[in-house]
């Protein structure tokens, strides 16, 4: 009905591993592409500012630790730091005159630099210490910036960021921080996509199953690991220079919390490890669902006079959270990615169900 | 530096990081028998608090009575949470386990400050504000009482591990296995090991908020409470003790000496500094078991 596989024959090799070797999901992809473009024109701009925009940066900065969660299976509880050392990094040049695409990049560079080092600390041992230095890193991370007047611009202070342009175009008003913000996400998704069909994607894969396994068939676990921390801290500090000039417009350290990481994380469970398109489920369940069941209450409460104090319905998303992650690993590990999946399956077929392979 | 000031910051350290300990304790033991770490032991710790305000504010309960309850609701807490949560976890990656307890963490730290209101609480237990004088140096009865009835739980449970239930614990945290093979029950002694673990939560959640008064903050323990038992090892009781001597000694000490050089903030870095550094030196901390892997 809705995914036809039915006479789709593939001939040749190379038709049946592209990236979308059913039609069918190609028109979607295009069909998405051209709506996320054509969006700005098509909605009111508070939703592409306030909704839109967050859901892509934050899909992009979620593809980056669902690559070190998900496809090499290394925990890291300090992403928010790692993005946030790429915000301050990228701000900072800015300020001195460098071009964006050059900030963008060194924000990413140092971010992985810095994130490396931690990283290598913290490969000597997995697991159950990983997550527990990369929270130490988070922590101290928030520490230097928040105790350096000269990184922070003080303690209470936030860094604007100057006008900037992007390939020749000025990011200021509301479309064109949405565009370059796509522009990154495209190519990001675009590398995960096909990441996983590359050797590097293969090895990652093998040390997420078994490290010794996979260092018994000739892949180094150790260099593979961190050159996960490499590319994940790297796409987390360049979202950081994304996300400083394109949503925040001015940042402060309390925005780069440990909060964000777990929220980070969060994405990254419900919409399922390891999954490219589960992450933006994944990040649009966590962005949203607060909103909805905060308005939700809200008209519950006038509905039938309940009184709900303002105490629950500020910590309504943190109970969220908290709720969603564990009833995802309890009931479906894989996530939201994986129950698509399921739909998606049952409808290839369907109403032939006995053709299913 | 005068010395009666590094006396006063070298002692309130001192009992400051028992009272740490007591929360790191609970990490171990639970820890020691199912060979999980869980995150989620500062929000363990922040909901007996709560549970003894429910009680004594909520319910009328005078004081010595609410926290024997407390307590035995939240063993009860504990042995569930194992029983639903944790118990189906089996077998799942070390990551999925954690996540889940940091899931819980989250979902506690939400919930409590959402339904009981996010304000600070105090939380009288009856120790006198005034301080107490020895000589010259002023300590803090607060600390001094908390840190004592911590030192004398933590001895209480090395105590308790050669007892014949402790030695059970021991066994099922060996190999889980073989002492099914011999008639242990192993779930039963995990959700004991989960019970005790919320009881000892609760026990420095109620020191702790006297101290400090009862609001979420309490669930930042978990950071210097991970420090501890990283640092002492993270299946060993003896340990807890030294190490939290030791967190509390170095948190007290930077915050007295650092902090006027860099301005502050110093006490909420040192934890993550000795994780960082105990595993960069010594991942199995100074009185664990190295691990060792089997293929």
């Amino acid at each position: 009905m809705f995914f036809r596989k039915a006479g789709i024959s593939h001939t040749r090799y190379q038709d049946e591993r592209q990236l979308w070797p059913l039609p069918i999901d190609r028109y979607a992809v295009v069909a998405v592409l051209v709506l996320m473009i054509a969006a700005p024109f098509l909605v009111d701009r508070l939703y592409v500012v306030s909704y839109l925009l967050p859901l892509i940066i934050w899909s992009t900065a979620a593809l980056g630790l669902n690559f070190l969660m998900g496809g090499a299976g290394q925990i890291h509880l300090g992403y928010g730091a790692v993005i946030g050392i790429g915000a301050y990094t990228s701000v900072h040049m800015m300020r001195a005159g460098v071009p964006l695409e050059i900030s963008m990049i060194g924000g990413g560079v140092l971010a992985a630099m810095v994130g490396i080092v931690f990283g290598a600390t913290a490969l000597r041992v997995k697991g159950l210490y990983l997550a527990m230095a990369t929270l130490a890193m988070q922590y101290i991370v928030d520490f230097v910036i928040i105790q350096f007047p000269s990184i922070s611009g003080g303690t209470q202070a936030s860094l604007s960021v100057p006008p900037v342009t992007f390939l020749g175009f000025a990011v200021e008003g509301d479309k064109a921080p949405y565009y370059v913000a796509l522009f990154i996400c495209a190519i990001v998704t675009l590398f995960m996509l096909n990441v996983r069909r590359t050797s590097l994607g293969r090895a990652l894969a093998a040390v997420r199953e078994k490290d010794y396994a996979a260092s018994i068939i000739g892949v180094d676990p150790f260099r593979y690991k961190l050159l996960a921390f490499w590319v994940s801290s790297f796409i987390g500090g360049l979202m950081g220079s994304v996300l400083a000039v394109c949503f925040y417009r001015a940042i402060s350290p309390d925005q780069f919390h440990l909060d964000l990481s777990i929220q980070l994380v969060a994405m990254v469970i419900v919409g399922g490890l390891g999954s490219v398109l589960g992450v933006y489920f994944g990040v649009a369940l966590i962005l949203f669902a607060p909103i909805v069941l905060n308005q939700l209450i809200g008209a519950i409460s006038e509905q039938f006079g309940l009184s709900i104090t303002n105490d629950l319905r500020a910590h309504l998303p943190l109970m969220l959270y908290g709720g969603l992650i564990m009833g995802f690993l309890l009931i479906e590990p894989l996530g939201l990615a994986k129950i698509y999946g399921n739909i998606r399956n049952y409808f290839l077929v369907w109403p032939f169900r006995h053709s299913r392979q | 530096m005068d010395t009666i000031l590094l006396m006063e910051l070298a002692i309130n350290g001192v009992f400051v990081g028992l009272m740490y300990a007591l929360v790191a304790a609970g990490i171990v033991l639970i820890y020691k028998t199912s060979g999980i770490a869980n995150l989620a032991q500062g929000a363990l710790a922040m909901t007996g608090a709560y549970a003894v305000l429910l009680f004594s504010n909520g319910f009328g309960l005078p004081m010595w009575a609410a926290i024997p309850v407390a307590m035995v609701v939240m063993f009860g807490f504990g042995v569930l949470t194992e029983r639903i949560a944790l118990r189906r976890m089996i077998g799942q990656p070390v990551i999925m386990v954690i996540m889940l307890t940091i899931g819980l963490e989250i979902f506690l730290r939400g919930a409590l400050p959402g339904f009981f209101g996010a304000a600070v609480k105090r939380l009288n237990i009856g120790i006198p504000n005034a301080p107490l004088f020895i000589g010259d140096l002023l300590l803090n009865r607060a600390l001094l009482i908390g840190g004592s009835v911590s030192l004398g739980l933590i001895l209480l449970s090395i105590v308790f591990f050669n007892s014949r239930f402790g030695i059970i614990m021991r066994a099922v945290s060996d190999n889980q296995t073989a002492s099914w093979s011999v008639g242990i029950r192993v779930e039963r002694a995990i959700a004991v090991a989960w019970g005790l673990s919320a009881v000892m939560a609760t026990t420095s959640g109620v020191l702790w908020g006297s101290t400090q008064g009862v609001d979420w903050s309490l669930s930042l323990l978990l950071i210097k409470a991970l420090a501890i038992a990283i640092l002492g090892g993270l299946d060993s009781i003896v340990g807890v003790l030294i190490a939290g001597v030791i967190v509390g000694l170095a948190e007290s000490m930077a915050t007295g000496i650092l902090d006027p050089i860099v301005g502050g903030g110093t006490r909420d870095v040192v934890a993550s500094v000795i994780i960082m550094l105990t595993l960069l030196l010594r991942p199995h901390g100074l009185f664990g078991r190295e691990h060792i892997e089997r293929v």
